[in-house]
């Protein structure tokens, strides 16, 4: 096993005992969900990451097309999406215990929404088109559309607006006032660091399995011939 | 009188400064009164470990599926690239 999946296990395990475990300064409001800084904002900074990686590998495809990269961007975009659904169900929870509402007409509520549709249409798309080149091109010209869409709508317009529920509005990153605390910032880093490596890994995994099914297929195909 | 009348007012000092060192007291603790709540029994009475514990439980079981499932695919590897 790689050296970087006894680090996620440490990072994981660290995470769930010093989350729980850990000093976090008394905050109205909040409470001990505070606590979700280290669950919650990683899925996020998990996903960004991993489709980063998913629409660098579409691009290395359009200058250099295999099937080796477009797996590699269509396994990472599904992960991606994984961490964002995941973003989404627990963010609209710690809502609803904080704000008081699971929804609510935020910007930057709106843009993680708005995202996770247009990546939900990179895979209605995959899905609609037989032709594996046509497939592969569309879908990679069709992912740098939506990363390109994705950082404005999660990290440029909430930014922008007046008024945000949300922390991160204003221009201020999302958990300054979190950060100062030196004792939260010791799980923090390492809880994002951690969850990222878990998208990466599942990733790998996934990334494996297609590429092991694509060459049993060629197998099959000789072996017929 | 005069020593009657001293005396029903230090009666009265006497009755009234206790419940103004009182109120002081209470005054100076209203602030962490007002203090944010936050799960201090559950730390004090150490059930939070049964819940580190159960959530230690769950990751290690996620991790060791996942360990699995990628040791799986590495022996498939194996079986395809021989």
């Amino acid at each position: 096993m790689k050296w970087w999946k006894y680090l996620t296990i440490v990072l994981l395990l660290y995470t769930v005992v010093m989350g729980f475990l850990g000093h976090v300064p008394r905050l109205a409001i909040l409470n001990e969900t505070e606590r979700n800084l280290y669950f919650h904002v990683p899925m996020w900074f998990g996903m960004t990451i991993i489709l980063l990686a998913s629409v660098v590998n579409s691009i290395r495809y359009l200058r250099n097309p295999s099937t080796r990269l477009d797996t590699l961007a269509h396994e990472s975009a599904k992960t991606g999406i994984l961490l964002g659904v995941l973003g989404l169900l627990t963010g609209s929870l710690w809502a609803r215990y904080t704000w008081g509402t699971w929804w609510t007409t935020d910007v930057k509520l709106n843009g993680a929404a708005v995202t996770m549709l247009i990546y939900a249409a990179y895979l209605v798309l995959r899905g609609s088109v037989s032709d594996e080149q046509q497939r592969a091109r569309l879908s990679a010209i069709y992912n740098i559309f939506a990363f390109s869409a994705a950082i404005p709508l999660l990290f440029i317009m909430p930014r922008l607006a007046e008024a945000s529920l949300h922390p991160g509005m204003g221009g201020n990153p999302g958990f300054s006032k979190y950060d100062l605390d030196s004792g939260m910032r010791l799980v923090f880093y390492p809880a994002v660091i951690g969850w990222t490596l878990l998208g990466v890994w599942i990733t790998e995994v996934a990334c494996r399995f297609a590429f092991v099914k694509e060459k049993i297929y060629e197998k099959q195909e000789k072996q017929l011939a | 009188m005069k020593s009657k009348k001293n005396n029903w007012l230090s009666r009265a000092v006497a009755l009234l400064l206790p419940l103004l060192l009182l109120a002081s007291a209470a005054f100076a603790q209203a602030p962490a009164a007002t203090e944010p709540e936050m799960a201090d029994a559950l730390r004090a009475n150490g059930k939070i470990y049964v819940v580190v514990l159960v959530l230690v439980i769950i990751v290690t079981g996620l991790l060791v599926y996942l360990i699995r499932l990628d040791g799986k695919v590495s022996r498939l590897e194996r079986e395809v690239n021989s």
